[in-house]
């Protein structure tokens, strides 16, 4: 128990004294992370717009893959990643495994299915609401999509936000495809796997600290953005 | 608008199957220009499902609707359906999705906002508008369309009086440049003030079109009669 408490007490002060091992792990993880949520953003939204508005056959075959695709294993992502990027791979030629560009590849098609299952439901109930005053004003399906993405702008951004949170606290597929190799691909959840491991406890509950204040200030940000959209917009 | 020939609408045959519903039976209706119509009949008669087949919204099952020449056409319905952006953006959106060039577009939007008298709330968000100022941005949205058929659908149904008033006037304004209104409501006093002629549905089927100076009085059908007797026990 005393040894927890001590551990704790060397944690607070490396994050008061922004100690520079635990600042460049943090910065380099919330890059790899805003990128991937971008990258996922760009793809899922889109997508998932236009599964919601789409009349196509598949369609509810495609759904249930997508929600599927909600719990894809990370491990075999990274796996997948890994095996592609690998020299004898595909995409060996890029030479980007063991580089940061590799985590967000990984961290980019994890982040995709999320924004583009939870942002197909956003939309699904938005063209609920909109479907025959679109149609009436004669806007295609097509062309409905940006005005219901742009429409759920704000519910939206909660799942971007969400599809981040993904990333920054994915562990199995960015070791693999990153490493770990420290000041280049060491993020917060591979260095606390590792510290931890290493029996290095303050470092790690540091970092540990670290992530959940930064998903916490992430969630609050959108209840926040929420609120005021609702205030402001109806 | 003005110098564009009138349209006719023709709806022949018109059946509806919603489920194992039969919404329109066979329904027959043909609309001349210039006519202020009004839709009557009791929940359920087929009114709403009337007026988006003839909209286009509902494909019949059988059937069809025929206008003598290509229109344009608007529909406003109970529940206005307002777009996360502002008043003057609800109506442009309209305008750029129908191709109408800048500055045409804000001209338009900003000439039917005052028309509705909105132009001061013009910039305001959609979404946060009461409901009766709501309905006008839809009507103006509709207007700055410049439709030949405007479809109604129960425009004041949720609205209080002072509302109901306003939209009255706009709906009126909007026919004397020559759109044709075609609505449906249950309120009567607003069908005797808007209308000119009447068209009653009952089961899917039009039972009767009149004047509708003589409807009130003396309905040709008999169901017509019977619904005026329970709307208006007193006469």
């Amino acid at each position: 128990m005393l040894e927890i408490f001590a551990s704790l007490g060397l944690a607070l002060e490396l994050i008061g004294g922004a100690d520079p091992t635990l600042l460049g792990i943090v910065v380099l993880s919330i890059e790899l992370s805003l990128v991937a949520a971008v990258a996922g953003a760009a793809i899922g939204l889109p997508l998932g717009a236009l599964i919601a508005v789409g009349r196509f056959p598949g369609r509810r075959s495609l759904i249930v893959l997508l929600n599927a695709l909600l719990g894809l294993p990370s491990v075999v992502v990274g796996l997948v990643v890994y095996l592609l990027l690998s020299r004898a791979g595909p995409l060996g030629s890029l030479g980007i495994l063991f580089t940061p560009a590799a985590i967000v590849v990984a961290q980019t098609l994890l982040v995709a299915p999320i924004v583009a299952a939870l942002a197909r439901q956003t939309a699904e109930d938005a063209w609920k609401d909109y479907e025959e005053q679109l149609t009436s004003l004669g806007v295609s399906r097509l062309r409905a999509v940006p005005t219901i993405l742009w429409d759920a702008r704000f519910s939206l951004l909660t799942v971007v936000l969400a599809g981040f949170g993904r990333a920054a606290s994915e562990v199995g597929a960015v070791m693999i495809v990153g490493g770990n190799i420290d000041g280049v691909t060491r993020v917060m959840t591979t260095a606390i796997a590792l510290e931890t491991s290493k029996g290095d406890l303050p470092l790690a509950l540091a970092l540990g600290l670290v992530l959940i204040a930064v998903v916490l200030a992430v969630n609050a940000g959108a209840y926040a953005i929420r609120e005021w959209s609702a205030r402001h917009h109806g | 608008m003005a110098e564009r020939a009138p349209a006719t609408l023709h709806a022949r045959d018109l059946t509806v199957v919603l489920g194992n519903v039969r919404a329109l039976d066979g329904l027959d209706l043909t609309l001349e220009p210039g006519l202020r119509t009004v839709v009557l009949g009791a929940n359920g008669a087929g009114k709403s499902v009337l007026l988006r087949t003839l909209h286009g919204l509902i494909r019949p099952s059988w059937g069809k609707v025929t206008w003598s020449r290509p229109t344009r056409q608007a529909m406003v319905f109970q529940r206005p359906v307002m777009l996360r952006r502002s008043a003057l953006a609800n109506i442009t959106y309209a305008l750029a999705v129908n191709g109408v060039p800048e500055p045409e577009r804000t001209r338009r939007a900003a000439a039917a906002l005052t028309r509705v008298g909105l132009a001061a709330i013009a910039s305001r968000p959609a979404r946060v508008l009461s409901g009766g100022e709501q309905q006008r941005l839809a009507l103006a949205r509709a207007w700055a369309l410049e439709p030949d058929f405007l479809f109604l659908d129960e425009p004041t149904a949720s609205l209080d009086p002072g509302a109901t008033a306003e939209i009255e006037r706009v709906i009126a304004s909007i026919a004397s440049e020559g759109t044709r209104i075609v609505m449906t409501t249950h309120n009567l006093g607003q069908a005797r003030r808007l209308a000119d002629e009447i068209v009653f549905i009952h089961a899917g089927r039009a039972t009767e079109r009149t004047a509708a100076d003589r409807f009130f009085d003396q309905p040709a059908s008999k169901e017509a009669g019977l619904f005026l007797q329970g709307e208006l026990p007193w006469k």
